[in-house]
């Protein structure tokens, strides 16, 4: 599985305009929805839902990176996004450290298998100093989106 | 027929000369033994090793001070570091191996597995 499989280029929000967590979560679900072509009240309920796991546990697991995620009905295929602040989000992340890249992942609820490939490639990928940096480094939605393919042609993906 | 009883292996003997193997390593050769102690265990709750029960995992193992590894086959990571758990793609049917290196490794191991075969609160 490859980062491009389930990855919205048209969604990338390279400057996030929220600067709170709850606020991140919504843009990059509408950004989401909007390039999908999900309706708005479908998106208002994912990121309610989004939201909802988050309080339970944060996603940020520190080095400056959260992802939160979701199983909900109305998503039909796995997909992801990625946004971007350069001031910091607090995500409560696990070394309490503000968190600059986030990764929305949205799953339909029986695909657990996929859900957790897809997690595993974010995360391999973001364990990489070099794929953050240069995400962090990045000022347009082009050079976010050229990262990501290049991270998916890496040796062993 | 019974084995003649000097022949049968005493268990607690053998772990006695090997405790008593270690104690002189430890003096003469400056090896420090570090108790080990591994489980395997298999991922049965339906949605796998996502985030959630990753994150107890991680918290519990963190109770103990032996260092935790977790592998998959060759796959092996730090059972402390949520990133690198969610690294194993453990989805249900997956087998682990659960090892501990320190003073209270059994005790981790032992914690560790009975929280999978708990399924972590999911069917």
């Amino acid at each position: 599985m490859k980062l491009s499989d389930f990855f919205v280029p048209e969604a990338v929000i390279p400057e996030l305009k929220a600067t709170d967590r709850n606020g991140v979560i919504r843009e990059l679900t509408a950004s989401l929805a909007a390039a999908v072509g999900m309706d708005e009240a479908q998106a208002a309920a994912i990121s309610k839902a989004v939201i909802a796991r988050e309080n339970q546990g944060s996603t940020g697991f520190g080095k400056g990176v959260a992802v939160p995620h979701v199983k909900h009905p109305a998503v039909k295929r796995i997909m992801a996004t990625l946004g971007r602040s350069s001031t910091g989000v607090d995500f409560a992340a696990l070394d309490r450290a503000p968190v600059y890249i986030v990764v929305l992942l949205l799953s339909p609820p029986d695909n657990p298998d996929q859900h957790l490939a897809s997690m595993e490639n974010i995360f391999r990928h973001l364990q990489r100093d070099n794929f953050r940096r240069f995400l962090r480094q990045a000022s347009t939605k082009e050079e976010i989106n050229e990262n990501i393919r290049e991270a998916d042609e890496l040796p062993g993906g | 027929m019974s084995f003649p009883a000097d022949k049968r292996i005493d268990v607690r003997a053998s772990t006695c000369r090997d405790g008593k193997r270690r104690m002189i390593r430890r003096l003469f050769m400056n090896e420090t033994a570090v108790p080990e102690a591994s489980r395997r265990v298999t991922i049965e709750n339906s949605l796998g090793l996502h985030m959630r029960p990753t994150m107890q995992f991680v918290d519990l193992a963190n109770q103990f001070r032996s260092r935790v590894v977790v592998r998959k086959g060759k796959h092996a990571v730090d059972g402390k570091n949520p990133m690198e758990m969610m690294l194993l793609e453990a989805v249900r049917g997956t087998e682990l191996e659960i090892q501990a290196a320190g003073a209270d490794a059994e005790d981790a191991v032992e914690a560790l597995a009975a929280l999978v075969k708990s399924g972590f609160g999911e069917q």
